[in-house]
């Protein structure tokens, strides 16, 4: 297996059983085989017994065949899409605070809005603006923000859904 | 109203469990307290590690599920390598494990440890009780995942409280945990696809491994490999699975396998693996495994699919419907000479086993360890269950007994754990009161659990222990002899306990065998003594496991015997 030469980057969308221990098991399947885990978000779904596990990950395509189905072997685990693999949309959220006195804050608010961001803290000598978009558009943003003098960043990590009528819908487990 | 604790007791009863192995301590007081009351039996042992084996070995041997019980803390993580070997040979286990209260969780209350994130990546799920009126349905989910799909063992922690707990619960009627559904049946298409290139193929050979035990497909193997004569091997885990005695029969492959197992493996076209995994120590060098095959693999587990080695028609299922389904198919074929297909192949497969046969030299005043075996082998007529440690007595066992029956040979082979044969035994004779039962032993391997000889006392367990004494341990040196220039390093046990001695002192039968000539008399008497019997068997020091494929090596590249000759 040529691991360099052949990376890819893969969203799983992964349904689970919304019980304590899950996300462990998750991530230490990945920890424990020597896996990547790039960016990894949980949260409960619209049915309150599941939770939906966003997680980007690379590797060679034997890899990302070995952890698809390493997921599907865990019992908690309902159901893994690659969703990178169909059509799909992907968002994730940065929050960045950075230096932003008087002096600045007419240019803050014109770069907020041209990345269509909000202002949602402000004090005397900072200012937190959120943005929304793929992940071209925070590195992007990120970048601009980079001038003005970044104190903080959060970033949710990516969440995707598939476009179209597609759901991601508790079912038998493809072998 | 019942407790906790008689809960438990129920629910095992309604599981079909008659025997448990375990070791008590302060939070599963209760648990022990109302087992007295209960039809269940409980077999001491006298560390954890050999409950978990026992209850290992009384599965393997059985089919059924093996159940083991320990307290918390020191309790609990006595019995993770027992889990870990279990996990890794696929056996269904239980382990129960006491936990102190619930609201004394992760306060490192006395004896708190985290058994549930310990055993995380060595069990096939495992679960912590946290509420009474979980508990029924948490026991009836950890059978039922440890014995359907690739079985595999099951921890459920149960903090003291829930076993105090009051409790209106009763043993659920069914068990259906969403996400959960092994497959069984294979894929139609993907069997028609394998039909036709076994079809097509000149030089096939079945590689079968402990899925066929598991499966119970045995039968299924011996017709499919008939029905168009293929020549067969299998893994250390696979023995037994397929007759020794069949005349298609290669003997054991990869790294101490046969010349005739590696020779057909490396030049055959196609292989078919049934539940086998392509382990390291079958496959030898992935690049030179078997360059022209293509292959056929089926397993339970996709996962194990295309692991190590990729596979070109993988099959998904139960290895005995999909060998049943594979021959229906195979039989729509009607016009073809079935045994024709492999007359040449096997004339070459037949040379491959005449060139070199297993062997070793026979001396007249030195035991060596393969007579010993092969001599147990003759004497219980190949059909003594038969447990081993780690190490050469592990490949000799599997090399010079000639197992023609599943479930006889009880042996670590995924994760190698030395100390597991002598608890394993006492597990397989709970569970087979009348079959013989042997444990072949190394010296090193069987001072690890040693202090099982008391347990078969106590139960009256007549397990017949034969130590392969060569005064080392024995694999270790012979890859230092190989590959480390004689540099004995910490592999010498000249300074050891007197066997027979110990097997007295725990109240057991010990006997001396230092000549070939005791070796027969030795055995005649453990077959006829009623209870447990050590024999101690002072083997030739330096005798080496051959055909031995080197670390790193493709396996068609033995060194089969010593490179000259000892003085
Ligand atoms: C618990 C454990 N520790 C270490 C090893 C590494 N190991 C593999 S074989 C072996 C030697 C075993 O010696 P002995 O039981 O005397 O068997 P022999 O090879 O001499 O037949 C050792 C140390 C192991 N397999 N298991
Ligand atoms: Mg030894």
């Amino acid at each position: 297996m040529n691991e360099k030469t052949n990376q890819r980057r893969r969203t799983l969308s992964i349904l689970v059983q919304n019980k304590f221990g899950v996300l462990s098991r998750v991530a230490s399947l990945f920890s424990g085989r020597g896996y990547n885990i790039e960016s990894l978000s949980v949260a409960p779904t619209e049915d309150p017994t599941l939770s939906r596990v966003t997680l980007v990950t690379d590797g060679s395509e034997e890899i990302l065949e070995q952890i698809y189905k390493q997921l599907n072997k865990l019992i908690d685990v309902i159901k893994v899409v690659d969703t990178s693999r169909e059509n799909h949309v992907n968002r994730e959220m940065v929050l960045v605070k950075v230096r932003g006195d008087a002096s600045v804050r007419a240019d803050l608010i014109r770069a907020a809005d041209v990345f269509k961001g909000n202002i949602i803290d402000a004090s005397a000598r900072t200012c937190t603006i959120e943005v929304t978009g793929e992940e071209g558009k925070i590195e992007a943003f990120i970048d601009l923000m980079t001038s003005f003098g970044i104190l903080e960043i959060a970033r949710t990590g990516r969440v995707a859904i598939s476009k179209g009528p597609r759901t991601l819908k508790p079912g038998r487990v493809k072998p | 109203m019942r407790i906790g604790a008689e809960l438990f007791l129920d629910c095992l009863v309604r599981e079909g469990v008659s025997h448990i192995f375990g070791f008590p301590g302060g939070v599963v007081l209760k648990l022990y307290d109302r087992l007295m009351d209960s039809d269940i039996k409980h077999i001491l042992t006298r560390h954890e590690q050999a409950a978990a084996h026992a209850a290992d070995g009384y599965s393997r041997s059985t089919g059924k599920v093996g159940v083991c019980l320990a307290t918390s803390g020191p309790g609990a993580t006595n019995l993770v390598t027992g889990i870990a070997t279990a996990y890794m040979d696929s056996v269904p286990l239980i382990a129960f494990t006491g936990q102190v209260s619930t609201d004394l969780i992760g306060g490192d209350a006395f004896q708190e440890a985290d058994i549930v994130g310990i055993t995380r990546p060595i069990t096939k799920h495992n679960f912590l009780v946290k509420d009474v009126a979980d508990l029924a349905r948490t026991i009836r989910e950890a059978f039922h995942i440890a014995r359907t799909g690739r079985p595999g063992p099951v921890l459920v922690d149960l903090p003291r409280d829930m076993l105090d707990a009051a409790t209106r619960h009763v043993y659920p009627k069914t068990v259906e945990i969403r996400g959960y559904n092994p497959v069984y049946d294979g894929n139609p298409g993907q069997i028609r696809r394998a039909a036709n290139l076994i079809l097509n193929s000149t030089r096939p050979v079945i590689y079968a491994g402990g899925g066929v035990i598991i499966s119970a497909a045995s039968k299924e193997l011996v017709q499919m490999a008939e029905l168009i004569n293929i020549p067969t091997t299998t893994t250390l885990m696979g023995l037994g699975g397929f007759p020794a005695s069949h005349p298609l029969f290669l003997g054991m492959l990869g790294m101490h396998g046969t010349y005739a197992a590696n020779m057909t493996i490396s030049n055959s076209d196609l292989i078919l693996a049934v539940g086998a995994r392509f382990d390291d120590r079958v496959t030898g060098k992935i690049e030179e495994f078997a360059p022209n095959a293509k292959i056929i693999h089926i397993d339970i587990d996709p996962s194990a699919i295309s692991k190590n080695v990729k596979v070109d028609i993988p099959i998904v299922g139960d290895a005995k419907n999909i060998l049943k389904s594979l021959m229906a198919e195979l039989k729509k074929h009607s016009d073809t000479k079935w045994k024709e297909i492999t007359r040449e192949w096997l004339k070459e497969v037949n040379a491959w086993e005449k060139e070199n046969p297993l062997k070793y030299e026979k001396i007249d005043d030195v035991i060596k360890p393969q007579q010993v075996v092969e001599e147990i082998y003759r004497l219980t007529r190949g059909d003594a269950i038969v447990t081993t440690d780690v190490g050469q007595n592990q490949m000799w066992t599997a090399q010079y007994y000639k197992f023609e029956k599943p479930r006889r040979l009880l042996s670590s082979g995924g994760l190698g754990t030395m100390g597991f044969g002598l608890p394993a035994a006492i597990g397989a004779q709970v569970g087979n009161p009348d079959s013989l039962v042997f444990a072949i032993a190394g010296d090193g391997s069987v001072q690890m659990n040693i202090q099982e000889l008391i347990t078969a006392v106590q139960y009256e367990l007549p397990v017949k222990v034969a130590i392969l004494n060569n005064g080392y341990l024995g694999m270790v040196r012979q890859w230092q002899e190989l590959f480390f220039d004689r540099r004995y390093s910490a592999t010498d046990l000249e300074v050891s306990p007197d066997f027979v001695g110990v097997a007295k002192a725990y109240g057991a039968k010990g006997m001396e065998g230092n000549k070939p000539s005791d070796v027969e008399k030795i055995i005649k008497e453990a077959i006829n003594t009623a209870g447990p019997v050590v024999m101690n068997f002072r083997v030739e020091r330096e005798e080496n496991v051959y055909p031995m494929v080197p670390l790193g090596a493709g396996i068609k590249d033995m060194i089969l015997g010593p490179p000259e000759k000892k003085k």
